[in-house]
């Protein structure tokens, strides 16, 4: 049965105690690895014999496990998310590997991206972009009637597709300069598509887009290399759509 | 004025200045075309040009000057900011979008430069050795004047090699002029791209055509 087939891997690790230590690669054996074992399952794995033989365990993040949280962020071979398509490191399976593989696993790389310890980066920048206008001000109390805005199919489906987002930033991890405008341009466009988000939609863009640079991200050059890493499909005409809005708002 | 300091806001300086000289690249093509006409064709074309009035031939190339400069000033600043987006490299590298033109933009755009300096030391300065025996008339026998350095093999080589450059530099640029504009979706993109590109090659097969047909002896003084 395929069940009793295992794998055994070797794993180059990058290893880093704390934002000051410079880090190095560790490499490690993955033994018993089956092909239903998810990316972080085979990480439990190894981190259970990393313990046992009084080692320190690979830190990284996660916390759902089913692909919606975006917590999970790991450069794999090069690829953020390990380059399956519309595939979060949790959602990776090890079917995906073959026995014998060299496996490179690296934390999100960008300088607003400080990391903490081992593959665990700092996102909160991502929150700060938020902060900046990722909202709509309405006034509380009664709830509003679901027919009272009148929202056409396609616009609505537009803004839900933007919605998408996870706030991973592997759109950033997998940028050469470590920009964040599909992230931004998901934002942007999601609330600017709704008559909601219309009213602030000029500050909004405008405030955002500032929030970035502050943050420390590096500027768009249009190679799209964060739509092949987003695990949730975010396409860059959300980054044409912010810059429209961007423009708009100049007036 | 955001335009000039923010992230989005340089961009678009640099894609409006980028698609001036585009622009400026095209007409400049059809006019050259002329050349094949023979010498009366080219050099019709330069003393129609020439007998302009001065404020327009003075107001162009005034413009000309800001869009490169404002295109390299803002094309060297967001590239350095760039370079520190990223502080530590990958061990593997694995890009799946990114190309040689899309990473090297300032490479090719720095070519460039250097390429428009001798371009204009030679054709509009008549500086350089080949056509110093041109310098005396403007615009006097342009014809005659082109000929002459196409036939030398490494003046060839140089425009040959700056077109391969500015093909580079525009199979990114054009597309990502109307992304940068805002002006794409995925329904146009892929359209958009192919459509740039075959501008591109355009612009590069009939620039080279001039030098290498001169060279071969094809296109005779
Ligand atoms: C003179 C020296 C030049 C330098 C240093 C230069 C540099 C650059 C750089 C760094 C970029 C940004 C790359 C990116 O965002 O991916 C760029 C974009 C561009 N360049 Fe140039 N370039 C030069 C000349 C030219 C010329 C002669 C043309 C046209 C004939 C041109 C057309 C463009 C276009 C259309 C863009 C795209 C604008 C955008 O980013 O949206 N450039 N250039
Ligand atoms: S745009 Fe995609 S890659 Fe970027 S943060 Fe959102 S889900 Fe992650
Ligand atoms: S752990 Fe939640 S998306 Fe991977």
């Amino acid at each position: 049965m395929s069940d009793h087939k295992t794998m055994t891997l070797t794993l180059i690790v990058w290893r880093q105690k704390n934002a000051n230590d410079p880090g190095k690669f560790e490499t490690y054996t993955a033994k018993g690895i089956t092909e239903h074992h998810s990316f972080l399952e085979m990480l439990d794995c190894v981190n259970e014999d990393l313990i046992h033989s009084g080692k320190d365990p690979i830190v990284f993040d996660h916390d759902c496990r089913e692909g919606i949280c975006g917590m999970c962020s790991q450069v794999i071979n090069g690829a953020p998310h390990g380059g399956q398509d519309r595939t979060t490191v949790c959602q990776l399976h090890m079917r995906k590997f073959k026995d014998g593989d060299t496996i490179y696993i690296e934390p999100w790389r960008a300088r607003a991206f400080p990391i903490i310890k081992d593959l665990i980066v700092d996102r909160s920048a991502l929150d700060k972009i938020v902060q900046a206008g990722g909202y709509t001000s309405c006034h509380t109390g009664g709830v509003a009637d679901g027919n009272a805005i009148l929202i056409p199919k396609p616009v609505a489906d537009e803004a839900m597709d933007a919605a998408e987002c996870v706030g991973c930033g592997a759109c950033v991890a997998g940028c050469p300069n470590g920009a964040a405008m599909l992230f931004t341009g998901a934002k942007v466009s999601q609330l600017a598509l709704l008559p909601q988000g219309r009213a602030e939609a000029a500050a909004r863009v405008k405030n955002m887009s500032n929030a970035m640079t502050e943050c420390g991200f590096g500027n768009c050059t249009n190679h799209y290399e964060c739509q092949a890493a987003c695990p949730k499909g975010i396409n860059v005409k959300f980054i044409a759509r912010m810059n429209r809005e961007f423009i708009k708002a100049q007036f | 004025m955001q335009l000039f300091t923010s992230s989005i806001g340089r961009k678009i300086l640099m894609a409006i200045t980028g698609l001036g000289m585009v622009m400026f690249v095209i007409v400049h093509l059809l006019g050259n075309s002329s050349i094949f006409a023979g010498p009366g064709g080219l050099n019709t074309y330069a003393e129609h040009l020439h007998s302009m009035p001065l404020p327009i031939i003075a107001g162009f190339r005034i413009a000309m000057l800001v869009f490169i400069c404002v295109h390299i000033w803002f094309g060297i600043q967001l590239t350095i900011e760039n370079r520190g987006g990223r502080p530590q490299q990958y061990a593997v590298k694995a890009c799946q979008k990114a190309s040689f033109a899309s990473e090297n933009m300032i490479w090719t755009g720095a070519l460039l430069l250097l390429f428009i300096v001798y371009h204009l030391l030679q054709f509009t300065f008549r500086v350089t050795p080949e056509v110093a025996g041109f310098a005396g008339q403007m615009p006097g026998n342009v014809f005659g004047m082109v000929v002459t350095s196409f036939k030398n093999f490494f003046i060839t080589f140089i425009y040959a090699g700056a077109m391969v450059t500015l093909f580079l530099h525009l199979t990114h640029g054009i597309q990502s002029f109307f992304q940068t504009m805002g002006w794409s979706n995925d329904c146009v993109q892929p359209g958009i791209t192919k459509t740039g590109t075959l501008v591109a090659l355009i612009l590069f097969l009939g620039y080279v055509a001039i030098p290498l047909t001169i060279f071969a002896g094809i296109l005779k003084g």
